[in-house]
């Protein structure tokens, strides 16, 4: 075969990139569409593939909705909680340490150092020093509150508690990384903007509202998009922080993925877990696109 | 690319991309589970294969079967002793034996394997998951001219009723463990308590309980008396021990209801909850759960297994402490007796070859000689009642509180040992954090459990 310089090239380029396409298609999509395939079977783990049973799977998750005690519902719901709770918090408390860093010069390198650490953590690490924090009695912040002199709280061993608790750690797990990435949209905003509306006379609470957040839009979309789909996933912090990883007390931390788990590997009904699987696909990419819509401005400054 | 299309296909790749990063797609764990047990198989087939090599002498190709077990140090070390026994008694057969399997991941293991033909041709399970694997399929019931029911009932301790499932018999143990009290001698002391006489009733549980707890001004535990904590075995005591002193039973004699939340039963579940509501006496929250707080000093009495033996030897080997039979009511002694057990698996029972040695070892490491090794090793009790009944074990300051246990021991038959304890864990929250009647919340619990029985059996 006579292939130019260029020709020869390409294919190369192409025979690299098949390696981990081919590591993608097998780790990641067969296994998706093999959820699919589980989500309409009387799949138990032992038996391997078991007979096609339709929607039976969907229709008892349904039923289960219905029950009031039933963990499915909480973990709906509870989702539904973590998304609510954590997502804006995530975006405010980011914004502002975003425009605190922005304006520091000294030691601002340390300061991103510091919020990022807890990104690159490991969730069940994290999940085991807040435990610890958390402590009833012994705990750091119970101490402090008793130093203070004010009454103990049970954190993550109350049902009324748990669910914030948890989304606490959440939100200051991945707050550096929405520093970060506001950090760069920040930068990004041409100083000239700033300089035209202050001869315009506008203070700076203007400056903010009129210039930098209506600049920051994409940003903010992309974190919304992306703190929504991680909070709607949420798995290895409840695992970790309530009694015995089950998503407790009395199913106030659960989650639609904690509850794919467990009905997965400790109860063995796979379809079950596959068809929640597959519906909590649905969910994350219809509230997506529901994002996407909603806030993307088709207009550029 | 129209503006829309482009929108929808990034929506979705980036959907797809974080939604499987952390999911556990079901499917998935099949590929990582078999590399312990390829990187495990050629290590151990070598060594063993050295030392056989001189037994064997010119016999046929030796089988070579598989066997699994969870890894925990003391269980290896006992199994590979005797697999080493064994494989000299039996110059034809060899036993792979993979134990690199953490606990938390071994059923995941096991589940992912077996449907991918690769795995274990005699494997080690808890008994209570014993159901659950019977009703896949994967294990098959132990042959009746090796193993007769009858005789084999007579000779282990009678919780080992648990490895029947209509009718046949699909298990039998090496070694077993009941549940009995431990108690602290240094804590009972400063509280003014004979260190020598620890509580025989259930009342001078109570109050003996209440005379160790200890506060400090601002009203924290400095010592607790007797802390309840469901998820650890005080569920197993509630149902087992609990229960029948107060006069009832906690199932239906085929297993088909629940009878723990019977009027004798409520009585059971008020005395256990008092600990907490009335005579505070301790918080499964502090100290991480009772076990831990029990290690740590911080507990007077705690209801805890043989195989906590271990555990204090390894984290507390200092800590001053006995062990007593549980506490009697109106003269009714019972404890609560679990183990882990040894199945035959279908890939054994495809090759009339490997069953036959899959049944020669299984024999073996449930023999009273495998049992009394084991005793040694892993501090378990013999499951064969000849072995149990040494006397020299019975004399043992602290496995003689267990192994007196042995003759009057329950297991519960399990359709799903978590959910079934969780139930019980829902109903001490519902009571204890959210003000729920202790009587309401022992009927939903048991409402929840009896569910579970009802899709079992219906299933059958």
């Amino acid at each position: 075969m006579n292939l130019t310089l260029k020709q020869r090239q390409i294919v190369w380029a192409y025979i690299f990139m098949l390696v981990p396409l081919l590591f993608f298609i097998i780790i990641r999509w067969y296994p998706t569409l093999q959820a699919f395939n589980v989500s309409f079977r009387d799949w138990n783990v032992f038996e391997g593939a078991g007979p096609w049973i339709g929607l039976d799977n969907y229709r008892e998750i349904w039923k289960d909705l219905l029950k009031p005690r039933s963990a499915v519902r909480a973990a709906f719901w509870n989702t539904i909680r973590y998304v609510l709770y954590g997502v804006p918090s995530q975006l405010i408390l980011g914004l502002g340490i975003a425009l605190l860093l922005n304006h520091i010069r000294r030691f601002s390198g340390f300061f991103r150092a510091a919020y990022f650490v807890p990104y690159v953590t490991s969730a069940v690490a994290v999940a085991f020093v807040w435990n610890w924090l958390y402590q009833p009695q012994t705990g750091l912040l119970n101490q402090l509150l008793t130093f203070l002199g004010l009454p103990n709280q049970p954190f993550t061993k109350s049902p009324s508690q748990a669910l914030q608790s948890i989304t606490a750690v959440a939100v200051w797990q991945s707050l550096g990384f929405t520093v970060i990435i506001f950090l760069a949209g920040l930068q990004q905003i041409p100083e000239v903007y700033y300089e035209a509306a202050r001869i315009d006379g506008a203070n700076s609470w203007q400056l903010f509202w009129k210039v930098t957040l209506p600049l920051l839009n994409p940003v903010i979309v992309y974190l919304a998009v992306l703190s929504t789909i991680s909070f709607l996933r949420l798995f290895a912090l409840v695992q970790n922080m309530s009694p015995q990883g089950t998503g407790g007390p009395l199913k106030s931390t659960t989650t639609v993925v904690l509850e794919v788990y467990r009905e997965g590997f400790s109860s063995y009904n796979m379809g079950y877990a596959g068809a929640l699987t597959v519906i909590l696909f649905f969910i994350i990419l219809l509230i997506t696109v529901i994002q996407l819509r909603l806030f993307t401005r088709r207009y550029e400054y | 690319m129209s503006h829309r299309k482009y929108f929808w296909l990034l929506s979705i790749l980036m959907v797809a991309a974080l939604l499987l990063t952390a999911c556990p797609a079901p499917a998935q764990p099949a590929a990582p589970a078999e590399q312990p047990q390829e990187e495990a198989a050629p290590a151990e087939e070598a060594a063993p294969a050295e030392e056989a090599a001189p037994a064997a002498e010119a016999e046929a190709e030796p089988i070579t079967i598989e066997y699994w077990q969870y890894n925990f140090g003391a269980r290896v070390d006992a199994m590979n002793q005797l697999i080493e026994k064994f494989e000299a008694e039996n110059p034809g057969i060899k036993v792979v034996h993979n134990a690199d399997i953490p606990y938390a991941e071994f059923r995941d293991k096991i589940a992912a394997s077996v449907p991918a033909g690769v795995g274990p041709d005699v494997a080690t399970l808890f008994y209570g998951w014993q159901a659950a694997w019977i009703d896949a399929g994967y294990l098959v019931p132990l042959p009746e001219d090796e193993f007769p029911p009858e005789e084999t009932l007579a000779q282990f301790s009678p919780m080992v009723q648990a490895s029947f499932f209509e009718g046949k018999l699909w298990t039998l143990p090496t070694a077993v463990r009941t549940l009995a009290l431990f108690y602290n001698k240094d804590l009972m002391e400063a509280a003014g308590l004979d260190p020598e006489s620890p509580p025989q009733t259930l009342d001078e549980l109570a109050d003996m309980a209440v005379k160790c707890t200890q506060k400090d001004a601002d009203g924290n535990f400095e010592v607790e008396g007797f802390v309840v904590d469901l998820a650890a075995q005080d569920h197993h005591w509630f149902r087992e021990v609990l229960v029948r002193q107060f006069g009832g039973v906690p199932f239906s004699d085929d297993y088909t209801q629940v009878l723990w939340n019977g009027p004798e039963g409520k009585e059971a579940w008020r005395y256990l909850l008092s600990f907490k509501t009335e005579l505070d006496t301790g918080d499964r929250d502090l100290f991480d759960g009772s076990t831990n707080a029990f290690l740590a000093n911080k507990v007077c009495f705690h209801v805890d297994g043989s195989f906590r033996l271990g555990t204090i030897a390894k984290n507390a080997p200092d800590m001053n402490f006995g062990v007593v039979e549980l506490p009697t009511r109106n003269g009714i002694k019972s404890t609560f007796g679990s183990y882990w057990t040894h199945g035959i698996t279908k890939k054994a029972a495809a090759d009339p070859a490997r069953m036959e040695a899959a049944v020669k070892f299984l024999k073996f490491i449930t023999s009273p000689e495998a049992g009394a090794l084991w005793v040694k090793i892993v501090g378990e009790l013999p499951a064969q009642l000849e072995a149990g009944s040494d006397p020299e074990l019975l004399a043992d300051p602290k496995l003689g509180a267990f192994a007196r246990g042995l003759e009057y021991a329950h297991a519960t038959f399990f359709v799903d040992e978590s959910q079934q304890r969780q139930a019980l864990i829902d109903a001490y929250d519902a009571v204890v954090l959210a003000g729920e009647e202790p009587d309401t919340a022992l009927d939903i619990a048991a409402e929840t459990v009896q569910e579970l029985l009802d899709e079992f059996w219906a299933s059958r």
